[in-house]
């Protein structure tokens, strides 16, 4: 099934937050925000900013009624900062005006006099001042200290691995309209309506019943709006409320790419064993997150790092350390894999320094030391694998030892261009890890005609969850999806949700919905059991019409909608979903936190030209774990999607903040995405299906974020390339491989 | 886009009508240029059709793509360009269409059904930009393979599919297209498009006569003015103001001929003008190949050679092309004209020979002989659509294996485009071998003085520019 939303999208008809409406009298806003990156406000002077045209008010810190706090796992962030700057682009004043232009414009008018405090941007440099924004955490298996001893090999290095611009095509922005009795009717482009609500309530103090959110729908997200789509929203219901008139910020894209965070840049140490069998005995780590200013999800982004720190291999002793590293750049949030996938660089490097002192293929390593089902993670879950399934089915289709050995042959008869070839498998854990996010609750209007409303927590930003609760439902009422429309996510029809994240947002969602279809459903056979004089087990509904004893009757799904409302049953269900079995005690650092695992295997294969220094990516071929897909075209969309972004993230795509902490890559112009060009030539995805029972909806794993990582593999192949051309290459495991590194090591020493 | 291309401070064409008159979708319209600063801003805040995107108002993004449909010699042609670059003067005598005008009432066109059916659309935010790109595409004559429309969609960035859907769709879309004498008629005949499409030709004829008659409304005045804007409208977003605009493919501007031995162009000649040329694919082989090199099929619609050559960026991809052909350019001022090289043109860091009101009136260069060898290098971090860190061009004159006469230029080692004189002096003379090639760039490294920056460590930069001259010879040698 196609995307529900590609007929509006493809006639340019879908509704984003910029193309809203605006009521008569809508104002705009615009932000000063700080030039320097750490410092002690000396002066704020707004008066010649507010006696420019147009202009309606200058909001500052004075002007908020509640408390001043936007920070959400710790409240550690201001909204508009009162006696200190913490960053570059840190919000500083809000200028309302009567046209957009004119409010930018005021902007460039505001003078701030700041004291200049020591900027500390490199995360190493923040731990050894003791500026963590919490305590470290350790996780710990078996032990490593007597393991050590039993190596054959060992091996230790650092890696870094920047940061990664979401890059969302929409930029961040809100819209907010006055409503009577002091509510707000807040469109906000969020992953998260719960957090702009109750964010919005703490800062105007005011209950949280009066302010609606509402999400249409998101033009990209991909974690960049879970937690930081907060503030424009929060600045445009101070305004609203205040002046008892509209407020719109759509956020200029250098406005976003100075003001937000980013996916956390990392440095990372690592210690590696190895017995003469290639058996992985221990393995040591210490992550040093880059938090940036503020805590945002930077603690919860930190333990997803521990969690997955040994990727998908089973290693008997780990102690791995992460410390959240407080810095003045601005503060780093979600982004899709959400720390997982700077854990597993840190392991991925520690193998390819192994394999490359031993002279083998770092394959060798990895596939000895898969998980299988039964070996427990360094949290203390134990696996339900397929991690070995992945591995075999990808050598059985796409023959990776001949992939080897053609790169091998090829190296041998060129000199200018030479092919790296690097398997990267993955293992990510499905479930929000602070386990009481783990909720839904989906409600399911059906009405007398027949039709069927959805509305659920889940925010719609192109990976299709609204396809797939459509699905959900269409599925169970076994009605044509026409008849079937999702709403858009809406504090006041649902109420205290989880952000749409974690991959984990058509599980959740989609068990809820099913709970409620499966309710009315029920409640409907009786009814049609009831009219047709036999018992609620004989009654099923097919295609649309009631099925007794199998025979098709004359009652349709929609005459049966009317004569259940005709006997007074309800047509609606508000069902709640949470996922069995999950729990985690952070005081051991143990537990069951994921519903399951999702497994795969990529293959990709690149070639370098060793003249200039520049490369393509052949090809990405991919084993991975669908469960049983409930939406191909969605599925195998996320899988393509993620699998650039993760490229972009290891090859073009370079965050670079001077040492006064101020964004340089800060337009497209200068930090580069992936074009059509710059995709792999060849993707090729091929399904494990598998059939066991999981807590995924209809048995189809979660798929949000898991592919990204395959984009890793992409790093270690160009490494390869750089190696078979100059195997003395000083390469420091140092992500992104830029053309500049990949030059660098081709031909540095030689110069 | 900041391809460094683009930016005229010279000419101004005052408009004197009070109106602009161009076709938007179906509709005629006639706007006053104050009526917004961009054609972005038009369509959006004053026409309401926000089915355009605004991604990044630098043209890198390509969500706010919109075709553009102009007479070119008695053919209607449409082109891709993005309109948040676009001064909406320059949409005057035109056709605009965004992709409301590209709608079916009740069903999808060609380029639309591909797109739905392969699932290249996710979150939906750039997939107007590309419905647009591919929609150019079908509206003009398809290329022999599907190279071409790939390229038709090189200046559109997706954040959600990694593009493989979206290129299954493109090739979908190819397949359904034929070569045909009015690819206009053949979209429209075959419900792929709106059927409109096939009037507007003779209502762009009849707008178009009407604008001869007020032809001698324009008129020439000194003060700054815009070429394609590529450059001006992202670095003065907001400052531009609406009566300072040229219409950057004013047909007396826009040409490109040979004279004897002699390629002399205007002022107003596109990247892709020069793609197009006979002139330029016989005496330069090779240059579809340099010039998909720089920026994107939208931008190269728009930018301008003489708007690079003023610009002055360092690293300006046709300034340095043309810096080794040692081309010469025209500057006029009411009625004076002087010409000069280009090598003598750039005096430091964005300063140029040019006296305020003087513009570019015209380029020309001796077209390369056919003993010759001309190449062209580029490396940036992305391949396609961005900034070099390097780039260079060399051109050779060839007697046997003796180099007769050497032109050189590299961007992004020093604060101008540079021309490499020592370089190409040292060169001429020579005959070609290995040795030569390192002592070249042992000069080479005596005349450039790189500086670190986003683009790269000037250690990178040195080392990049000795690569790129390796590959000019090898380039040379493989040929």
């Amino acid at each position: 099934m196609k995307n529900i939303d590609s007929y509006t999208h493809v006639r340019g008809e879908s509704v984003y937050l910029d193309d809203i409406p605006l009521q008569a009298g809508t104002l705009f806003a615009a932000l000063f925000d700080s030039p320097i990156a750490h410092g002690k406000i000396k002066s704020l002077n707004i008066s010649e900013a507010s006696m420019m045209p147009e202009v309606v008010k200058i909001f500052t810190t004075r002007d908020i009624p509640g408390e001043n706090q936007i920070g959400g796992i710790i409240k550690d962030e201001e909204l508009l900062a009162d006696t200190q700057v913490h960053f570059c682009g840190m919000p500083v004043a809000l200028v309302i005006a009567n046209t957009d232009a004119a409010a930018k414009a005021a902007v460039k008018k505001i003078k701030m006099e700041v004291e200049s405090l020591e900027i500390i941007t490199d995360p190493r440099v923040a731990k050894e001042k003791g500026e963590l924004i919490i305590p470290p955490r350790t996780f710990q298996l078996g032990d490593t200290v007597s393991a050590w001893k039993n190596c054959d090999y060992i091996f230790e290095g650092r890696t870094e691995t920047n940061g990664q611009e979401h890059l969302y095509i929409e930029t961040q922005g809100a819209y907010v309209l006055p409503q009577e009795n002091g509510a707000l009717k807040v469109f906000s482009s969020t992953q998260g309506p719960t957090a702009v609500q109750r964010t919005i309530a703490g800062v105007l103090g005011i209950a949280m019943n009066k302010v609606e959110v509402d999400t249409t729908r998101l033009g990209g997200g991909f974690g960049g709006k879970e937690d930081q789509a907060t503030a424009w929203a929060v600045l445009c219901a101070l305004a609203a409320h205040d002046l008892k008139r509209p407020v719109k910020y759509s956020l200029h894209r250098m406005e976003d790419m100075r003001m937000t965070g980013k996916r956390h840049p990392y440095s990372s140490d690592f210690k590696i064993g190895l017995n003469k069998d290639l058996k992985i005995i221990a393995y040591e780590a210490t992550f040093y997150q880059n938090a940036g200013a503020a805590a945002d999800l930077s603690p919860a982004v930190m333990e997803r790092t521990l969690f997955h720190c040994t990727n998908t291999y089973f290693i008997p002793n780990v102690k791995a350390t992460a410390y959240s590293c407080r810095t003045h750049l601005p503060p780093n949030t979600a982004f899709r894999g959400f720390g997982g996938p700077q854990g597993m660089f840190v392991i991925e490097a520690a193998i390819a320094k192994a394999a490359e002192h031993l002279k083998i293929s770092a394959t060798e390593i990895q596939q000895k030391n898969l998980l299988k089902s039964g070996d427990e993670f360094p949290y203390g879950q134990l696996a339900e694998s397929e991690a070995n399934e992945c591995w075999n089915k990808a050598e059985a289709d796409f023959q990776i030892s001949k992939m080897q050995q053609d790169v091998a042959d090829f190296n041998t008869s060129n000199t200018l261009f030479k092919k790296g070839i690097a398997v990267m498998p993955i293992c990510f854990g499905i479930s929000f890890t602070k386990t009481f996010m783990n909720q839904a609750r989906s409600l399911v209007n059906v009405y007398t005609d027949g039709s069927v409303n959805i509305s659920t927590a889940a925010v719609e930003m192109g990976q299709g969850v609204n396809t797939k609760m459509l699905q959900v439902a269409a599925k169970i009422f076994s009605i044509s999806p026409g008849n079937i429309k999702v709403n858009s996510t809406n504090t006041y029809r649902i109420a205290n949700t989880s952000p749409t994240a974690a991959s984990a947002a058509a599980d959740l969602n989609g068990k809820a919905t099913a709970l409620a279809c499966e309710a009315i459903l029920q409640r409907m056979k009786q009814v049609a059991a009831a009219e047709l004089k036999t018992s609620v087990d004989d009654i099923k509904i097919k295609d649309g019409f009631v099925y007794s004893n199998e025979s098709k009757t004359e009652l349709s799904w929609e005459k049966l909608a009317m004569l259940t409302h005709v006997n007074k049953i309800s047509l609606s269900e508000l069902a709640h979903y949470t996922p069995p079995g999950i729990y985690f005690d952070a005081t051991i650092e143990k537990g069951h936190p994921f519903s399951y695992h999702v497994y795969g295997t990529s293959v990709i294969t690149v070639t370098v030209d060793c003249l200039r220094g520049t490369y393509e990516i052949d090809a990405v071929k991919v084993v991975h774990d669908f469960g049983q897909s409930m939406n191909k075209m969605v599925d195998i969309g996320q899988c393509e999607g993620g699998i650039v972004q993760g490229i972009g993230w290891m090859t073009m795509e370079e965050l670079v903040y001077d040492k006064e902490g101020k964004l340089r890559s800060n337009a497209l112009s200068t930090y580069k995405v992936p074009d059509v060009y710059a995709a792999p030539k060849e993707i090729m995805v091929e399904a494990l299906e598998t059939q066991k029972e999981n807590a995924a909806i209809f048995q189809s794993k979660a798929v949000g974020e898991p592919p990204l990582m395959y984009g890793i593999g992409a790093y270690f192949a160009i490494r390869n390339a750089v190696l078979a051309f100059n195997p003395t290459a000083h390469l420091p495991f140092d992500a992104p491989m830029t053309p500049e590194k990949v030059l660098m090591g081709l031909h540095a020493q030689i110069e | 886009m900041q391809i460094e291309t683009n930016l005229f401070l010279s000419l101004k064409i005052k408009l004197r009508t009070t109106a602009l008159k161009f076709i938007l979708n179906e509709q005629d319209v006639s706007p006053h240029p104050s009526a917004a600063e961009t054609l972005l801003d038009y369509v959006r805040q004053v026409r309401q059709l926000k089915g355009t995107k605004i991604g990044c108002r630098e043209g890198d993004c390509g969500a706010c793509t919109i075709l553009v449909g102009e007479l070119i010699a008695g053919q209607l042609r449409y082109r891709s360009m993005t309109s948040c670059l676009m001064p909406l003067t320059n949409a005057h005598g035109k056709h605009i269409v965004t992709i409301e005008g590209v709608n079916f009432p009740d069903k999808l066109n060609v380029v639309q059904q591909a797109m739905a059916e392969n699932g290249a659309t996710q979150c939906g935010f750039c997939t107007p930009g590309f419905v647009m790109s591919l929609s150019g595409y079908c509206l003009n004559n398809p290329s022999a393979s599907s190279d071409g429309v790939i390229a038709a969609i090189d200046g559109n960035i997706c954040r959600c599919t990694g593009y493989k859907s979206i290129e299954r769709a493109a090739i979908a879309i190819h397949k359904q297209l034929q070569i045909s004498d009015d690819p206009i008629a053949f979209v429209a005949d075959h419900e792929m498009m709106p059927a409109y499409f096939t009037n507007i030709k003779n209502r762009l004829e009849n707008l178009f006569s009407e604008q001869q008659q007020e032809a001698n409304t324009f008129e020439i005045t000194s003060g700054s003015f815009v070429g394609g804007g590529t450059d001006l409208y992202v670095q003065r977003h907001g400052e531009m103001g609406h009566d300072n605009s040229f219409l950057f493919d004013k047909p007396e501007l826009n040409f490109i001929r040979q004279e004897q031995n002699t390629c002399r162009m205007g002022p107003a000649v596109t990247i892709s003008d020069l793609r197009e040329s006979e002139i330029i694919n016989k005496y330069i082989p090779h240059f579809h190949k340099f010039s998909k090199l720089v920026s994107s099929t939208p931008i190269r619609n728009m930018a301008t050679v003489a708007g690079n050559f003023v610009n002055a960026s360092p690293i300006g991809d046709f300034s340095i092309f043309f810096l080794a052909l040692d081309a010469s350019i025209t500057l006029k001022q009411k009625s004076e004209e002087r010409t000069l090289p280009l090598r003598d043109f750039y005096k430091g860091y964005k300063q140029l020979n040019k006296e305020p009101d003087e513009y570019i009136s015209g380029i020309s260069f001796k077209l390369p002989k056919e003993n010759s060898f001309f190449n062209f290098e580029k490396v940036s971090k992305r391949t396609h659509l961005d900034i070099a860190s390097v780039n260079s061009a060399l051109y050779l004159e060839l007697n046997n294996n003796v180099i007769e006469k050497a032109g050189i230029a590299a961007g992004g080692v020093g604060p101008i485009p540079l021309y490499l004189r020592k370089t190409s002096a040292f060169l001429e003379g020579k005959i070609i071998n290995d040795t030569l090639i390192d002592e070249a760039i042992a000069v080479m490294k005596t005349e450039i003085s790189p500086i670190s920056d986003a683009r790269g460590t000037k250690e990178y930069k040195t080392l990049l520019l000795c690569q790129l001259i390796k590959a000019h010879f090898i380039n040379l040698n493989k040929r």
